[in-house]
């Protein structure tokens, strides 16, 4: 069991999202950076769609009552244990009694801790993921709060070998650690400037030729109205040709809507399901992970990248994430 | 049948049916989601149908593990190519009847602040408004915005209203508002701008039931009833 000595900012369980019923309104929720989310689970043995606790800015103090088999991976908001740093995109064995804390906010915004079992909080439409605004899934529809209890769920086989690895070397200490880490191929994304890779929308024609050109060279700065539904940008505003009747449908993550203020919308994880403002991009799902890690006040640039090589560059990203899983698999194994 | 395909980003292809919002084309829509719903699909993640288009998400790595021979092909081509295969079999005519749902409506007083102003704006009376909104054609285009919210055609033009100037900050679930040419209900609590006429003790959405979360869905007819506070209160009591 984990005890919740504080909150932190923002603290939910979320998995990779509440598919399936987007149909009656349901918000899809889950990880905003699912990669990072991905990643944690594998290294602990865990399915990449467990519930992990995504914590923002300013992370938690959580007292662990039992040894666990923990990962940090994302945005580094400076992890202790006992007062020791913590490597991040490792597998850490933490001892009973320990108390894992964080601190300043060094890269990226948002960390991702993953537990052996994953969280057990109820599953509510297929889903762990927390939706604050309609108080349904995660630990009771809400973020943590002090005092909550966190219990882990059952572990799988390929945790237990990683726990039986690290056993021995714990001893004396208040975690050990693997010596080894994930490639960096999959770290860049939180230290490289922020050009993140754009679609051209639907709608992207009907703009005016300034607005497109501005889209695609000009600086947009995060706003300070940003959170998990979606980041405000300021920037150059970005107008229609002429006017357009848009008819609502469907909207996804990391769609980039542009209401008649000119100033343009990216939707994320707690995105509506259907919008009816005129859609000037779509940032590539690889890049995802860039804008969910992007604080507010840092600048960002999109770049034009076509449908088939965003799609190409995805399934890039899922093949490495199975070598990945193959990876940690046989490390323990042998 | 005519209809184009294109894609909403790497994981998503939206299927056009219709460039307005008209009720043939609704049925397009319904025949097309209600298709694609009765069928097995690996690959398909979930059916999100709107008022002219049905958006279909996918996961492009089970579409490469169940065409091996085409691994080098973009999933998001043998998506299309599988939806106009799968959409050639499809015949029209075999649509289910629409399901007729009831929804009472308490109208005016504190469920209805702005009864008097809608009835001000369009100089008639507020037995007038109540009489001309319980007795609309109503029809759920689609749903979506926020959790079981309704688009719903089918009101008087003669009661249409514009929105408040200043929006409230909490509207309770419930809440039965006009804004426009358009009439709806609040699902959940929220800030908005639309003048509330009344509310309905029904609830719209229903977290736990993981079967079917909305009260509407696409396609319901539904008709207002007016309804006085005592039965308000008593059927909000059974809810």
């Amino acid at each position: 069991m984990i005890n919740v000595m504080k909150p932190g900012l923002l603290s939910t369980i979320q998995d990779l999202g509440r598919y399936g019923y987007q149909k009656y309104g349901v918000i899809v929720s889950g990880s905003m950076d699912p990669l990072a989310h991905k990643i944690s689970n594998l290294l602990v043995g865990n399915d990449e769609n467990e519930a992990t606790l995504e914590m923002t800015l300013m992370g938690p103090m959580l007292e662990f009552r039992e040894t666990a088999l923990i990962s940090i991976c994302g945005g580094d908001l400076s992890p202790t244990i006992d007062g020791k740093p913590v490597p991040l995109r490792r597998s850490l064995l933490i001892k009973a009694g320990s108390v894992l804390k964080f601190g300043a906010c060094k890269s990226g915004c948002r960390s991702y801790l993953a537990i052996a079992g994953g969280f057990n909080v109820a599953t509510v439409m297929n889903s762990k993921s927390t939706y604050v605004r309609a108080g349904i899934g995660g630990l009771n529809g809400r973020s943590l709060k002090e005092g909550d209890n966190l219990e882990p769920g059952t572990i799988k086989k390929e945790s237990e070998n990683i726990i039986e690895y690290l056993l021995p070397f714990l001893e004396d200490n208040d975690f050990t650690e693997i010596d080894w880490s994930i490639s960096s191929e999959f770290i860049s994304a939180y230290h490289q400037k922020k050009t993140i890779r754009v679609i051209p929308g639907t709608e992207y024609d009907l703009f005016s030729p300034e607005s497109r050109e501005h889209f695609f060279n000009k600086a947009f700065k995060v706003s300070a109205q940003s959170d998990r539904m979606g980041y405000r940008l300021e920037g150059p505003s970005l107008h229609l040709e002429k006017d357009f009747d848009m008819i609502s449908e469907a909207v996804a993550f990391g769609t980039i809507q542009v209401p008649s203020n000119g100033k343009p919308i990216v939707l994320l994880a707690d995105r509506q399901t259907t919008g009816g403002y005129p859609r000037i991009g779509q940032i590539a799902s690889v890049d995802l992970p860039l804008i969910a890690q992007a604080k507010p006040g840092e600048e960002l640039i999109f770049t034009m990248i076509s449908h088939e090589k965003a799609q190409e560059l995805y399934i890039d990203r899922e093949r490495q994430l199975r070598h990945l899983k193959q990876g940690v698999a046989l490390k323990f194994n042998s | 049948m005519n209809y184009s395909l294109r894609p909403l980003g790497d994981h998503a292809i939206v299927i056009q049916l219709g460039n307005s919002i008209q009720q043939e084309t609704h049925e397009m829509v319904k025949v097309v989601s209600t298709f694609f719903e009765t069928r097995t699909i690996e690959w398909l993640v979930e059916i999100i149908p709107a008022f002219t288009t049905v958006t279909l998400y996918y996961d492009p790595i089970k579409i490469i593990e169940s065409h091996k021979p085409f691994q080098n092909t973009l999933p998001y081509k043998i998506v299309c190519s599988e939806i106009e295969y799968m959409l050639s079999q499809l015949t029209i005519g075999e649509q289910s009847d629409s399901r007729i749902v009831d929804i009472p409506v308490c109208y005016g007083g504190e469920f209805g602040p702005d009864l008097e102003e809608v009835a001000n704006h369009n100089h008639i009376s507020t037995e007038e408004v109540i009489a001309k909104h319980s007795n609309g054609d109503y029809l759920v285009y689609m749903i979506g915005f926020a959790p079981g919210f309704p688009y719903i055609g089918g009101m008087s033009p003669d009661i249409a209203t514009p929105r408040r100037e200043s929006p409230r900050l909490k509207i309770p679930a419930g809440s039965v508002g006009i804004a426009g040419e358009q009439t709806g209900v609040y699902p959940i609590e929220t800030p908005g701008g639309w003048q509330l006429i009344g509310r309905t003790p029904l609830k719209l959405f229903k977290p736990n039931n993981d079967d079917s979360p909305s009260l509407l869905k696409a396609g319901d007819r539904i008709r207002f009833n007016p309804i006085s506070f005592e039965e308000y209160k008593a059927l909000e009591e059974e809810q």
